[in-house]
């Protein structure tokens, strides 16, 4: 591999430019998909079709958007927090679904109880609620973090550098070699997040794993 | 009960630390923020040189960057900025220093009507259109303009040597990128200047290997190709001449902001003197054959020309 | 919202909406490269993901293979394929399948799995045969998650499909490309907002669809419509 033999520091770099992006979006995603997806869940009139309004997000073609988000928001075209703030858009369409899931798959039997020991509305929530919905708000996690980390690639288009950036650069020179380590590290990466996410729900979550 | 709560809540709370410290460290040599307040606007600061999202750009990016350096500049490099719609505002708002461009092609984009095509003229011409805070410093031989080009098989066969040559064929399709079709020296003035019809199939790499595989494979048989490509030289590619000249004449030339000084600019003067049009040829074959990244490049070619 | 304003002029305009590079033609060639990406996705993940789901670690093979896929960057496989074929529908539509199999995986294992072991019993003591079985019980009880699975990828291949127009003069991603290229920002919005208008009529073809198996999987659930 010529190509990796004399470029290896500069994807060091670049993964760490990726993540500089991606984490802060996928972090950013959560956020905002957790509340939104339980006032769905609480109001099913308006909840359902807000689900649909957030998943049809995804449909926005990434680079209008890219192009739309500076326009309204009057940050720079090139900047992280324009690409951050894209992904983010696109981590919450894909998690709402799955937060209103999580919610909806709490035993009502479960919180009755709660109710009767004496919890408030927000003690139910963090101490039962969120606990019990998590491993599968906990799955959505994992597809956004996949998907974000794939995604952020096409911020090279606009001139964002990242692991997109191996991919455009190896596509102009027509050097194979480069594109392939360019889709292989970003899916290495991506796994390797969505592995300690794994672990992290493991631990969070141990009853589940008594069930399988 | 609570210690395993506290055991579970510490451990989430140790990966997400883990996870805030990566993104601090990643964060904080993050280049890609725009700076707000000018630090670079002065003399003494850093002198942001930028590249397009082109490797043989990039390179030549590199050589001002590396050769800035050695006169005793500090740079920060932004490198792969993307199309001029991104950059060109950036320049003009002083946030970028040095920019390598090239004379025609920024022409047509800063002013739609220019009529000059002689490479004095143009220069000329593009010097007077550079708007308030940015000025072009001298231009270089090296060139790297927009070119017609056929196979050998095709120009043996057709007897072709220049552009004219195509008129009468009948079946000609010409690829390249979307803009090519509205330019005035796209199939629009394929017809008018020189009497060649062509039918037009978009191919958005710029001339990259999407379109030189697309004439190899006879799905189009004529490509705009950028005259420094290392394709050019390999020998199955024919460039035609342009006798009307239907292209702008198109130079590299450095795009500078008034934060660079009388020194600085000499330096860089230097640079495009010693920069050839054969050079800048065998330096993108290198980019593609030898897949070395620009730096090296740069290096290498500023030591064998003693700039640094 | 100058921008808004010139793509709804470039939508009104008639002339956009006649010939080779008119909206309809566009439209049309969007719905067959999507339609095509994901007739060969569900060729590909239904058997397979259906197989998965009558085994017992089939979870831990779907999560591996659907992660790894939806790890796969969309452009990075255009890329790939792009050095590889060179310019045409083919790049773009290795990448749309790469893209339409994770979904389509999950659907068909969740929806296989989801059917009771009770169920397929019983269906065999009375004397179905393993096909009958297959056809009659386990794809009909199934298939409302098949079909959510199916949804989820329609949405997000009818989004992508835009990179299409990357390496063939096809779909509505040419209205992107070319507004991007020549400045026409007018025409890339417009071309945005009919991709969008395409995903929301998939969605609803799908919602309805989903809901038609889910009420054929179940008839005897009380509907809406009956008092309960």
């Amino acid at each position: 591999m010529t190509w990796l033999s004399q470029n290896w520091p500069q994807v060091v770099s670049l993964v760490g430019e990726h993540l500089a992006l991606s984490l802060p979006a996928i972090v950013l995603s959560v956020l905002v998909a957790v509340p939104l997806g339980r006032f769905a869940q609480r109001r099913p009139r308006v909840g359902g079709p807000l689900t649909s309004a957030a998943a049809l997000l995804y449909a926005i073609p990434a680079l209008p958007m890219l192009i739309i988000v500076p326009v309204l928001l009057g940050v720079p075209l090139r900047s992280s927090t324009n690409m951050i703030i894209t992904l983010a858009v696109y981590g919450t369409a894909l998690l709402v679904r799955s937060v209103v899931d999580g919610f909806r798959s709490v035993d009502p039997a479960v919180r009755e109880s709660a109710t009767a020991i004496g919890y408030s509305p927000l003690g139910m929530f963090w101490r039962v609620d969120l606990p019990l919905a998590l491993p599968v708000i906990l799955a959505g996690v994992r597809v956004v973090t996949v998907s974000t980390i794939s995604l952020a690639t096409i911020g090279a288009l606009v001139g964002i550098g990242n692991l997109g950036s191996l991919l455009t650069d190896g596509f102009q020179r027509g050097i194979t070699s480069e594109v392939i380590v360019g889709i292989l590290v970003t899916a290495v990466l991506a796994l390797a997040l969505d592995g300690l996410l794994l672990l992290a729900g493991r631990i969070l979550a141990p009853w589940r794993r008594a069930r399988t | 009960m609570r210690s395993k709560n506290l055991l579970r809540i510490g451990s989430a709370l140790g990966i997400a630390l883990i996870g805030a410290g990566a993104l601090a460290a990643c964060s904080s040599s993050d280049p890609l923020d725009n700076p707000d307040t000018t630090d670079n606007s002065n003399g003494g600061g850093a002198l942001v040189v930028g590249s397009q999202d082109y490797y043989s750009n990039e390179i030549i990016a590199e050589i001002y960057a590396q050769a800035l350096e050695a006169g005793g500049y500090e740079v920060d490099r932004q490198m792969r900025i993307g199309q001029r719609e991104v950059y060109m505002p950036e320049i003009e708002g002083g946030k970028i220093d040095v920019f390598p461009e090239y004379t025609g092609n920024l022409l047509q984009y800063l002013d739609a009507d220019a009529t000059a095509t002689e490479s004095q003229d143009v220069y000329d011409a593009l010097a007077d259109a550079m708007p308030d805070g940015v000025r072009v410093l001298e231009q270089s031989d090296a060139s790297d303009q927009d070119s017609y080009v056929v196979t050998k098989e095709f120009a043996d066969e057709n007897n072709l040597s220049s552009i004219g040559d195509l008129a009468g064929i009948e079946g000609l399709t010409l690829g390249g990128n979307s803009e090519l079709e509205v330019r005035p020296y796209g199939p629009e003035g394929l017809k008018s200047v020189y009497g060649v019809d062509v039918a037009f199939t978009p191919i958005e790499d710029s001339g990259g290997p999407l379109t030189v595989k697309a004439l190899m494979d006879d799905q189009v048989q004529l490509v705009d190709l950028y005259s420094a490509d290392p394709a050019l030289a390999s020998g199955d590619l024919v460039m035609l001449e342009d006798p009307e000249g239907l292209f702008l004449a198109s130079h590299v030339v450095p795009v500078v902001s008034d934060a660079v000084d009388d020194d600085a600019a000499a330096i860089i003067d230097e640079v495009s003197a010693a920069l050839t049009a054969e050079d800048l040829v065998a330096l993108n074959a290198q980019s593609v054959d030898e897949e070395s990244p620009a730096a090296t490049i740069a290096g290498d070619w500023l030591a064998d020309n003693d700039l640094v | 919202m100058n921008l808004f304003a010139d793509a709804i002029a470039w939508l009104a305009d008639p002339a956009h909406w006649q010939g080779a590079g008119g909206v309809p033609v566009r439209i049309g060639q969007h719905l067959l490269l999507t339609a095509l990406a994901l007739v060969v996705a569900a060729a590909i993940a239904l058997p397979s993901g259906a197989l998965l789901g009558r085994t017992r670690n089939g979870g831990a093979v779907i999560g591996a293979v659907a992660g790894s896929a939806r790890a796969l960057s969309t452009i990075g496989v255009l890329t790939l394929v792009g050095l590889w074929l060179g310019i045409g529908i083919g790049p773009p539509l290795v990448a749309l399948i790469v893209l339409a199999v994770p979904s389509l995986l999950a659907g068909a294992y969740s929806g296989v799995q989801s059917v009771p072991d009770e169920t397929t019993s019983a269906a065999r003591a009375i004397g179905m045969s393993g096909a009958q079985v297959i056809w009659r019980v386990e794809v009909p009880l199934a298939l409302p998650v098949i079909v959510g699975g199916a949804r989820a990828a329609a949405l997000q291949v009818v989004a992508t499909a835009t990179l299409a127009a990357y390496t063939a003069n096809v779909g509505l991603g040419r209205y992107l490309f070319t507004g991007l290229k020549t400045q026409d920002y007018g025409q890339m919005l417009a071309g945005s907002i009919l991709v969008i208008l395409l995903a929301l009529a998939l969605e609803l073809i799908f919602a309805t669809l989903q809901r038609i198996a889910a009420r054929h999987a179940s008839p005897s659930l009380p509907s809406k419509r009956t008092p309960s």
